[in-house]
């Protein structure tokens, strides 16, 4: 871990550094045309200290953005709109209902298609054709849809996520309760083991690591459905909405905010999961 | 009305019933590729049977039959749509990103340092919605198809990097030692062993990336796009409630993904043919 640090670090001061330089570049043709209309020449470090503290950059400084992260989080009350906070909470409740529901049915179909011959071949492939379909493309109808069905607010985001995040754990937990071998079945059979007995004490505990994997891919994924998911509701609450609004009126420092907040949700739930899948396999003595 | 319902009932037992003999059957080589298009046959009717047997409204979900007429008559516009967003949008970020995701993977490869600093941001940076990024693209590239390459590029970049880098790595020491054995150089172990070695794992990114590609073509449609484009069509004609349109432009874009996907996995299986998952289903 220690080992690694230095060069992340190295990394990341080097991300930094070129934000920082593309700053510059980017919003300089602005600054230019500010200076001539107001008859001044532009030194460097007028130029520099100018495209770090633009109002609409096209790409705001790292600490403009930070500056508008802190004001947003720490100095607004939570329930307010203008609350970065509460725009998170709405995006990470559809999120975490998506993800429940597409986990849940995610292993129940892996049950089926293990257990059922029928099942494996007529809807295995289909469950790999769905991925196919752009389902974030439709997201917009789907909305509206459920909404002239009289569903709306969590429930169609929800949706949406738990469309894509059933997929990882299908995949997934099929591989894992297929990943007893030969040897390890018979075992079960030579003591006269019943399916449920050897779906309860071997297949089930065995599928753990594999079902740990496929919730990481899966919880990124319903995150990803649940801010897309609020794009076509005419952006009124949520991460997405955030995204949609700054684009509609320009406020990059407002885009991206939004974005550095999706990325903390998303290493925060990521890493969740890491911590359970650890100690949940630590206790199970298998890591 | 109940004739329709009844109509979807039947179409679903039969479907079952088809699919049950079939996997029955001890020899599994027409069975698999049977059972699946029964399947989404049985799904077809028994949509078009529910659809007209409750009198679901055209407007919220049309009929499999009414969205085939669609496609029909409009064909013009699904190909103006598809050649903006498919072919110019996402087939070029495609490109332009799993390349660059290829170079800088070896890049990271050959030196050490960079593989220990970039592959844990890199691993980060794949798991965030880099979806959010679309708004900021298009805002820097223009309305048109230039912006949706970009957001491709973002998208399949990581997915094929750490993928790349994984697979770089899958040789073990004593296939290694061999080479040197042979008195092969770097440009040469590569080449010859690592590259091959690594082809796996590559293909696995490029065929994520498929989907990807696709779907950061449409979406970044919805911040802003031509008056062309798959986004386009599909955002607006919600708009009109012209649902049948939406259908047939999902219809395009899952043909696309599917063949898209299909095509990686076809190469994947001329490239990759000595890997034991392509040779151990015969």
């Amino acid at each position: 871990m220690s080992r690694s640090l230095l060069p992340v670090l190295t990394v990341l001061a080097f991300i930094g550094v070129i934000w920082y330089a593309a700053a510059v570049a980017l919003n300089a043709p602005w600054a230019y045309d500010k200076a001539q209309r107001a008859g001044v020449e532009l030194t460097l470090p007028a130029l520099v200290s100018d495209t770090w503290a633009q109002d609409k950059p096209k790409l705001p400084a790292p600490h403009q953005v930070g500056a508008e992260l802190w004001e947003t989080t720490v100095q607004k009350k939570v329930t307010s709109k203008r609350s970065l906070v509460y725009h998170a909470w709405i995006t990470l409740s559809a999120t975490l209902l998506g993800f429940v529901l597409g986990t849940g049915l995610g292993i129940l179909l892996a049950v089926g298609i293990v257990f059922n011959r029928t099942m494996d071949m007529s809807v295995m492939p289909w469950v790999i054709a769905s991925q196919t379909i752009p389902i974030l493309a439709i997201a917009p109808m789907i909305i509206v849809v459920l909404n002239a069905v009289g569903i709306s607010g969590l429930l169609p985001k929800a949706m949406i996520s738990m469309y894509l995040s059933f997929f990882p754990v299908v995949v997934g937990m099929v591989k894992g309760l297929r990943s007893p071998d030969a040897m390890q079945l018979d075992q079960m059979r030579t003591w006269n083991a019943s399916a449920a007995q050897t779906f309860w004490k071997l297949r089930l505990p065995a599928s753990m690591p594999y079902f740990f994997t496929s919730l990481k891919i899966a919880m990124a994924a319903s995150l990803v459905g649940a801010i897309v998911g609020e794009l076509p509701t005419g952006a009124v609450a949520g991460l997405g909405a955030r995204l949609l609004g700054g684009s509609y009126y320009g406020q990059t420092i407002q885009i991206w905010s939004a974005l550095i907040m999706a990325a903390a949700l998303a290493a925060a739930l990521v890493g969740t999961i890491g911590i359970i899948q650890r100690v949940t396999l630590k206790r199970m003595g298998m890591a | 009305m109940t004739g329709w319902l009844i109509f979807a009932v039947l179409a679903w037992i039969a479907g079952m019933a088809i699919n049950m003999a079939l996997a029955r059957r001890p020899d599994g080589r027409w069975a698999g590729v049977l059972a699946p298009v029964v399947f989404g046959i049985t799904l077809i009717a028994v949509w078009e049977g529910i659809v007209h047997g409750f009198g679901i409204n055209q407007v919220l979900l049309p009929a499999p039959s009414a969205i085939a007429a669609r496609f029909v008559t409009s064909t013009g516009i699904l190909w103006v749509d598809f050649v903006q967003t498919v072919l110019k949008g996402a087939l070029t970020g495609y490109i332009i990103g799993c390349g660059a995701a290829f170079l800088t993977a070896l890049a990271i490869d050959r030196f050490p340092f960079l593989q220990r600093g970039l592959l844990p941001v890199g691993n980060f940076v794949a798991a965030l919605p880099v979806i959010g990024m679309a708004p900021i693209l298009v805002m820097w590239f223009g309305f048109d198809w230039q912006s949706k390459a970009a957001v491709v590029v973002v998208m399949v970049f990581f997915p094929v990097l750490v993928n790349t880098v994984q697979g770089l790595q899958d040789t073990d020491a004593m296939q290694r030692d061999l080479m040197r054995t042979y008195a092969a150089g770097y440009w040469r172990t590569l080449l010859k062993l690592r590259l091959p070695a690594a082809m796996p794992f590559v293909f696995n990114g490029l065929k994520i990336g498929t989907t990807l590609a696709l779907i950061g073509a449409i979406v970044a449609e919805f911040f802003g796009s031509p008056i062309k484009g798959m986004g386009f069509r599909i955002s607006t004609s919600v708009g009109q409630l012209a649902l049948d349109l939406v259908w047939a432009e999902i219809v395009v874009a899952a043909i696309a993904g599917s063949a898209f996907y299909g095509a990686m996995a076809l190469v994947e299986k001329t490239v990759t043919f000595w890997h034991p998952s392509q040779r151990g289903t015969r």
